[in-house]
């Protein structure tokens, strides 16, 4: 039993990440119908940047707590400032063509960010700055960390505010119009394009927090490592309902428990393969995924 | 939020119908030019062999990791190679002749080592190659200098079955069946150890024969394996596994990978509240290790080619030279793959010495007939299989709080 539930936590400690990456996916496919694959690049920058700002801050250093949050701000500032950059130079030009050319340019982005990140940061693995001195805590002999506590805790904070924002304040019901009719919303007198900025930014910074908070439980970090997360957080957004917020975290924490089980209970080599059968199990049964309504388009 | 309808993808397959026709026009066109410059490739390829002997220098390839999951042992032993060709023209090089070498990035990756060879025998004319230390990289660009009667000489590949590619495949260090049996005995005989749970990367030709041999020995010694799983190299939460570990209680985790994956695993394991000494093959040996992995690798231990306390005085030289020449870079302690790296240039110069021609087929069979050759890393004698027949040495791994480590010599296996 004891076992059980530290594989409980493992998994919760590793979908909670998946959760974070899987919002900017849904939030960016809701607004724009775009699956957005340079978005586990963009992790990998989060991780990257939360690497030199830590090194930049080192002399300045105070407080554990306050030092992770200055370097996780940092993170997302900068990772918000990419996107924008993204959005404008790449996405923007061709919103208005077919589906699949925004595809086919968010793959080219997605292999230029991991061609540069090699070129720049170098292809070695780094070791990301421990922030947080590590502390373990025991309950009935399953084990935690503070630093996974933290992970868990502030991913959840992260999601909360992004949900009250959503669905709380002027921005979000704007954000939410575009994505129910980017025309009427135009006409109603959004500004769209401001809009869609704003999601490429919220859902990126998102992501850079992803970076720092894994590289803070897990200290290396290389230029290859939005990929398989990246891909993973995909799966796991389609499996929530892609553009449903809850689905995403749901999605998130299935994704993060059932590759823990398979590889704690059974066997470690088909830790991937098994996670990926499983949402082609749920796809089957409910094609829109576990919360997305199944909708008929109107023509 | 809404869902993406059916009419994306019918429009999709509209659009794909529509460009159906032209598409298979290109594709014949295509294949066309495509055999134009295929031609024209096989033409220039040809012409670049003969370059070959020319002038008067002897052209000799390293292909490595210089960077990704592996790059120390890339950058180590790029360092032993190039300390090892200066010593050479220094004092009057190669059958008159100085050596130049031509240095090749294959980023730890098995295919990007095949076409870097392919290069360096195809394009920059070698008449052998250095490389590389990750046994799948080397099994992958074996069959390439074995295809093309390349010799070839790895300095640090252990796995048994990168010599077996053919008859001009050679190594300069000991191979996995001892390796394993090694850290069995180390295992059973000295920590005492009676049940042990094996970690295995299952990506990894080197961790995957290292696992096995251990298991086989360390069975034979009389003890049991706990359990025996696996991860993939590039994972980064291994905290699954561990735990199924930890509910085993075993008394040691054998952990044969390479160093990048070994310090979070050692990390993870130690938060998990696994105690047990970890062990692994010489795939641990880089200064990355200590900092990755930090205190967590403490009371751990691996066995190795060589350690930097041994008296040897060749050894001894060798580690002063090398603090002189690189030391300033901040790698002051040569590392084994920087030793074995300065041994293979070494044993390769020695062959083309008593062939007396650099001709690939001669220095082949030199090669074959090496007997006591003695380097850094000890007596290089190369048996009938093309593998060195060497001593191993366990090494017992210490890092302070800062993350500086250094190995203490433990005890020396001779084969």
């Amino acid at each position: 039993m004891q076992t059980f539930f530290q594989q409980l936590i493992n998994g919760l400690s590793l979908g909670s990440i998946y959760a974070l990456v899987a919002l900017g996916y849904t939030m960016v496919y809701g607004v724009l119908r775009l699956i957005n694959f340079a978005h586990g690049d963009v992790y990998m920058l989060g991780a990257y940047f939360g690497y030199y700002a830590a090194r930049i801050l080192h002399p300045y250093r105070v407080v554990p707590w306050i030092d992770t949050l200055a370097v996780m701000v940092a993170s997302m500032v900068a990772c918000g400032l990419t996107a924008l950059l993204i959005e404008r130079l790449a996405y923007r030009p061709v919103r208005h063509a077919s589906r699949l050319t925004m595809l086919i340019i968010a793959i080219g982005v997605s292999l230029l960010l991991e061609s540069l990140g090699q070129i720049v940061f170098g292809a070695d693995p780094k070791f990301f700055p421990q922030l947080i001195p590590e502390k373990t805590w025991r309950w009935h002999g399953v084990i935690f960390t503070n630093q996974e506590m933290v992970v868990i805790l502030v991913a959840f904070i992260l999601m909360v505010l992004l949900n009250l924002f959503v669905y709380r304040t002027r921005t979000g019901k704007a954000m939410r119009a575009v994505s129910f009719n980017l025309d009427a919303a135009k006409l109603m007198g959004i500004n769209t394009d401001r809009i869609i900025s704003l999601t490429f930014v919220i859902g990126s910074s998102l992501a850079a927090a992803g970076g720092v908070l894994v590289s803070i439980n897990i200290p290396g970090i290389d230029p290859l490592m939005g990929v398989m997360t990246g891909l993973k957080a995909f799966v796991a957004a389609v499996l929530g309902g892609i553009g449903n917020i809850f689905g995403a975290v749901l999605g998130g924490l299935i994704l993060g428990m059932a590759e823990v089980m398979v590889a704690g209970y059974g066997s470690s080599t088909y830790r991937d393969a098994i996670a990926f059968l499983i949402l082609i199990a749920i796809l089957l049964f409910k094609p829109a995924g576990i919360l997305g309504k199944g909708q008929v388009e109107k023509v | 939020m809404k869902i993406l309808g059916l009419h994306a993808s019918n429009r999709t397959n509209e659009l794909i119908e529509q460009q159906r026709p032209t598409m298979i026009a290109n594709r014949t066109k295509n294949f066309r030019t495509g055999s134009l410059l295929f031609a024209t490739a096989c033409a220039l390829l040809s012409t670049g062999c003969n370059k070959k002997e020319s002038s008067n220098e002897i052209v000799i390839g390293e292909y490595g990791s210089l960077t990704g999951a592996t790059a120390t042992f890339g950058q180590s032993t790029k360092k032993g190679i190039e300390m090892a060709v200066d010593a050479i023209n220094q004092s009057g090089g190669v059958l008159g002749k100085k050596l130049r070498i031509v240095i090749e990035d294959d980023q730890g990756k098995p295919d990007e080592a095949q076409t870097v060879v392919t290069k360096l025998i195809n394009k920059d004319g070698v008449v052998a190659i250095l490389g590389e230390i990750a046994s799948s990289n080397s099994l992958a660009a074996a069959p390439v200098c074995q295809g093309s009667r390349i010799p070839m000489v790895s300095p640090g590949s252990t796995n048994p079955k990168v010599t077996a590619q053919g008859d001009y495949i050679f190594r300069v260090c000991f191979i996995d069946p001892f390796q394993g049996l090694v850290m069995a005995k180390f295992a059973a005989n000295t920590l005492k150890l009676k049940k042990v749970a094996i970690l295995r990367d299952i990506k990894s030709d080197y961790s995957v024969g290292l696992a096995d041999f251990f298991k086989a020995n360390f069975s034979k010694l009389g003890g049991t394996i706990a359990t025996d799983i696996s991860y993939s190299q590039g994972d980064k939460d291994f905290t699954a596994q561990l735990t199924a570990i930890k509910a085993q209680n075993p008394d040691g985790v054998f952990v044969p990978g390479y160093y990048t994956e070994v310090g979070l695993i050692a990390r993870q394991a130690r938060k998990l509240g696994i105690t047990v000494p970890l062990m692994g093959g010489d795939g641990w040996d880089s200064s990355k290790l200590w900092e990755i992995g930090g205190e967590a690798l403490n009371g751990c231990y691996y066995s190795n080619h060589y350690s930097v306390d041994d008296p040897n005085l060749i050894l001894q030289k060798f580690v002063k030279d090398y603090k002189a020449k690189y030391g300033s870079t901040g790698d002051s302690l040569p590392d084994a793959m920087a030793a074995l790296g300065y041994d293979a240039a070494l044993v390769l110069a020695d062959a083309m010495k008593r062939a007396g021609s650099s001709r690939p087929d001669s220095v082949r069979a030199a090669l074959a007939q090496t007997k006591g050759f003695m380097g850094v890393t000890g007596n290089t004698t190369l048996d009938s299989n093309r593998n060195a027949v060497k001593p191993a040495v366990v090494l017992e791994v210490k890092v302070d709080e800062k993350g500086n480590g250094r190995n203490v010599f433990k005890e020396t296996v001779a084969p």
